[in-house]
């Protein structure tokens, strides 16, 4: 068990008459993943660090429907967000904050023309906010010499053009930022997208996530940075695929900062 | 007898134009066989993208060297077409350089496509090169056998031709001006042609006129031909580069649409007072298929996008689904979409302008699902497009066809989508566990 966190419902939030400054969209993976709790739980330290007042939907929640869209299964799609959007609506949300780029890119994107309208924000983006307004500052050293390269998302980056925030937000770290040779616009996908990640991948000669991995390996890196907790499982399967298991790490932007501020 | 050149030449001309005119109007009724869509918005911001993309090429430098070469063509295709005016008047009128009393200016023009005229040759050169000797990668890939590879080097060809022809014609013109020869003008520039002229020193008048004539005759004949050639080329995006990146998408690439047939039918699904088992009315239209399986399902863009596929496999390259040897080539997705929209159309003249089922389709016989079920929806090759093409929004619409009318997804896909329908995730937990990683 690790240390308490303080994590409140919409539901609790309403008993008292009150609302959030933001709604935390945790998503499935961040909910049920092994891997992607601990993002999560890390989004979450420096949430309560940053004294920010923020909500889950808790059971609430239903998957956005992203990867059902993807599939070609637009009813499944819809059906999800008609039920999340009557949630989201009744609690009068207004601003959202997801670790994960599919339901950022849904929620933002495609809710709307079903009667969905928020402020839809990607939790780099809300970390750099935070930096920007003083509420969150990082002094640490931490990974001050450490070799960092960022995998762009491709539904954060191509999808939304969304590149600087988690660029900016890895900066205070004091690390060395190294790009890929492929990076932002250019980025390979990590192979997860468009439902591929609950699938087996078509006969091929190679895994894409295999491939990405090498992209980031040789910029010869001591971590490689993620935003979005598919990528962080498939560079993960290929860091071991490249068996280098022992000398890389993979780490979301959420876990790196609340490393290096001692969270 | 005297007005026999300039009467030979209008038809000529007219015969050109008139077949260009046909093949214009079979082309925009196979579009137009694809759904409607609503591209009617931000207006300025479709010139503007007009403008940036497809004049000014903004896309085609991603890669520096096809990029510069591809520019060059581009201009002296451009350029030439004032050339082209004159010809075309000197041809009906009888006159020879109509132009000319332009002076200085017309000085200035002839020598600028001159030298346009050895720059195309030079990257017509480097592009053949590039295809058939270094053999580029995206050159070579299994959908470029057969036509699509002759169409890339027959334009080629064509090019050079062109452009040698009209140098000839400018090299034996200067040396009929310089021998006063009547009806020889002296006007324009000729700061290349003038470098082969000497091949015809002491040529007789008569004989240079033959070759000037020729030349002309020739450059001409070859420029309405190569306007006919188009249609059946990838070089059709000439032109529909225009129209293609003014419809191209100006959402988020992220950004599917939200099919509204289903909406309507979830909307019904989930209120709670319609009555879910009433007899659906006399007059209710035919129940909307979901997807495509073939290319009257897809929109008029998409079909638009089919034509204006110049082959150029970008998209392909950067396609991570490709790069990892898997079957699925976003380029093969366009130029399948252009094939089986040529055969509805043939099928559509061949039977009275009727659509006669031939018990083919786009699915299947075209492309196969393991094609479709690769795409990881990276949008790594709407990106690379250099003229806004769009081949994900086809795959998404033949996976919505799959999925919604045929249920014929891959197997671990089916059991993601009823997990989410039963769990609200797509893992087997349960919905009340949602808040467990708080105090793992
Ligand atoms: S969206 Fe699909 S087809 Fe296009 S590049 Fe990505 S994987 Fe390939
Ligand atoms: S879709 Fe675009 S990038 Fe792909 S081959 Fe056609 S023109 Fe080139």
């Amino acid at each position: 068990m690790s240390e308490e966190l303080n994590v409140k419902t919409m539901e609790a939030f309403m008993a008292e008459g009150k609302q959030p400054e933001i709604l935390f969209w945790v998503g499935s993976a961040g909910s049920y993943d092994d891997r992607a709790k601990k993002i999560s739980r890390a989004f979450v330290k420096i949430l309560n660090k940053a004294n920010v007042e923020f909500a889950v939907l808790g059971p609430e929640e239903s998957c956005t429907g992203d990867v059902a869209k993807r599939a070609g299964n637009e009813f499944l799609f819809q059906m999800q967000a008609m039920m999340n959007i009557e949630i989201l609506n009744g609690y009068e949300i207004k601003r959202i904050v997801t670790c994960d780029p599919h339901s950022f890119n849904t929620l933002k994107n495609e809710y709307p023309g079903l009667g969905g309208n928020y402020d839809v924000v990607h939790h780099t983006q809300f970390i750099k906010e935070l930096m920007d307004d003083g509420r969150l500052s990082v002094k640490g050293e931490f990974y001050k010499e450490k070799r960092i390269t960022f995998h762009d998302p491709c539904y954060l980056g191509r999808a939304n053009s969304v590149y600087d925030a988690p660029r900016e937000v890895l900066k205070k770290t004091n690390a060395n930022i190294i790009e890929m040779k492929r990076h932002k616009k250019a980025a390979l996908c990590c192979g997860a997208g468009g439902a591929q990640m609950f699938k087996e991948p078509e006969k091929g000669d190679m895994d894409i996530n295999v491939l990405r991995t090498k992209d980031a390996l040789d910029t010869n890196p001591d971590i490689i940075a993620t935003g979005c907790p598919y990528c962080n499982t498939m560079m993960t399967d290929g860091i071991k695929a490249h068996e280098k298991e022992g000398s890389v790490s993979v780490l979301d932007v959420a876990e790196l900062i609340a490393n290096a501020e001692g969270l | 007898m005297e007005y026999l050149p300039n009467i030979l030449f209008a038809i000529v001309l007219i015969i050109g134009i008139g077949f260009f005119f046909k093949n214009v109007k079979k082309l925009s009724r196979n579009i137009k066989l694809g759904k409607d869509v609503d591209v009617s918005d931000n207006k300025s911001q479709r010139w503007k993208n007009m403008a940036r993309i497809a004049l000014g090429q903004t896309k085609m430098v991603v890669r520096p060297i096809a990029g510069l070469m591809h520019i060059i063509v581009y201009v002296g295709f451009v350029i030439i077409n004032i050339e082209v005016l004159e010809i075309i008047i000197d041809g009906v009128l009888g006159t020879h350089r109509i132009f000319a009393p332009l002076g200085a200016l017309y000085d200035f023009l002839i020598g600028s496509f001159e030298v346009l005229a050895l720059l195309v040759i030079v990257a017509v050169i480097v592009f053949w090169i590039r295809r058939n000797i270094i053999k580029l990668k995206r050159f070579i890939k299994p959908e470029m056998d057969g036509w699509p590879k002759k169409d890339g080097n027959m334009i080629l060809y064509i090019e050079l031709v062109l452009m040698l022809l009209f140098l000839t014609m400018n090299a034996a013109d200067f040396q009929l001006q310089q021998l006063d020869a009547a009806h020889y003008t002296k006007a324009g520039a000729f700061p290349v042609s003038q470098l082969i002229a000497p091949l015809f020193d002491g040529m007789s008048i008569s004989n240079l006129i033959l070759v000037e004539r020729t030349a002309w005759w020739l450059h001409i004949i070859g420029i309405l031909s190569f306007l006919n050639y188009l249609y059946y080329s990838k070089h059709l995006h000439i032109l529909l580069a225009f129209p293609n990146t003014y419809y191209g998408k100006l959402t988020p690439q992220g950004k599917f649409n939200n099919v509204e047939a289903v909406t309507n039918e979830v909307k019904l699904m989930m209120d709670p007072s319609a009555d879910p088992f009433a007899a659906p009315t006399e007059d209710a239209p035919d129940p909307e298929k979901f997807g495509a399986s073939d290319v009257m399902d897809l929109n008029w863009v998409q079909l638009l996008n089919a034509y204006t596929c110049t082959e150029c496999g970008r998209c392909t390259s950067e396609c991570p689904a490709n790069q990892t040897g898997k079957k699925l080539s976003p380029r093969k997705i366009m130029m399948d979409t252009r094939d089986r929209l040529e055969e509805v159309g043939k099928n559509m003249d061949a039977n009275k302008g009727e659509f006669v089922e031939d018990g083919k389709q786009l699915l299947g016989d075209y492309i196969s699902h393991e094609e479709l079920w690769a795409c990881t929806t990276c949008n790594a090759c709407v990106e690379a497009c250099p003229v806004s093409i769009d081949p994900l929004s086809i795959i998404i619409e033949m996976r919505r066809f799959l999925v919604m009318e045929q249920s014929a997804a891959p197997m671990e896909l089916n059991n993601m989508m009823s997990n989410i329908e039963n769990n609200g995730a797509p893992w087997p937990y349960n919905q009340m566990d949602r808040l467990n990683w708080v105090n793992e």
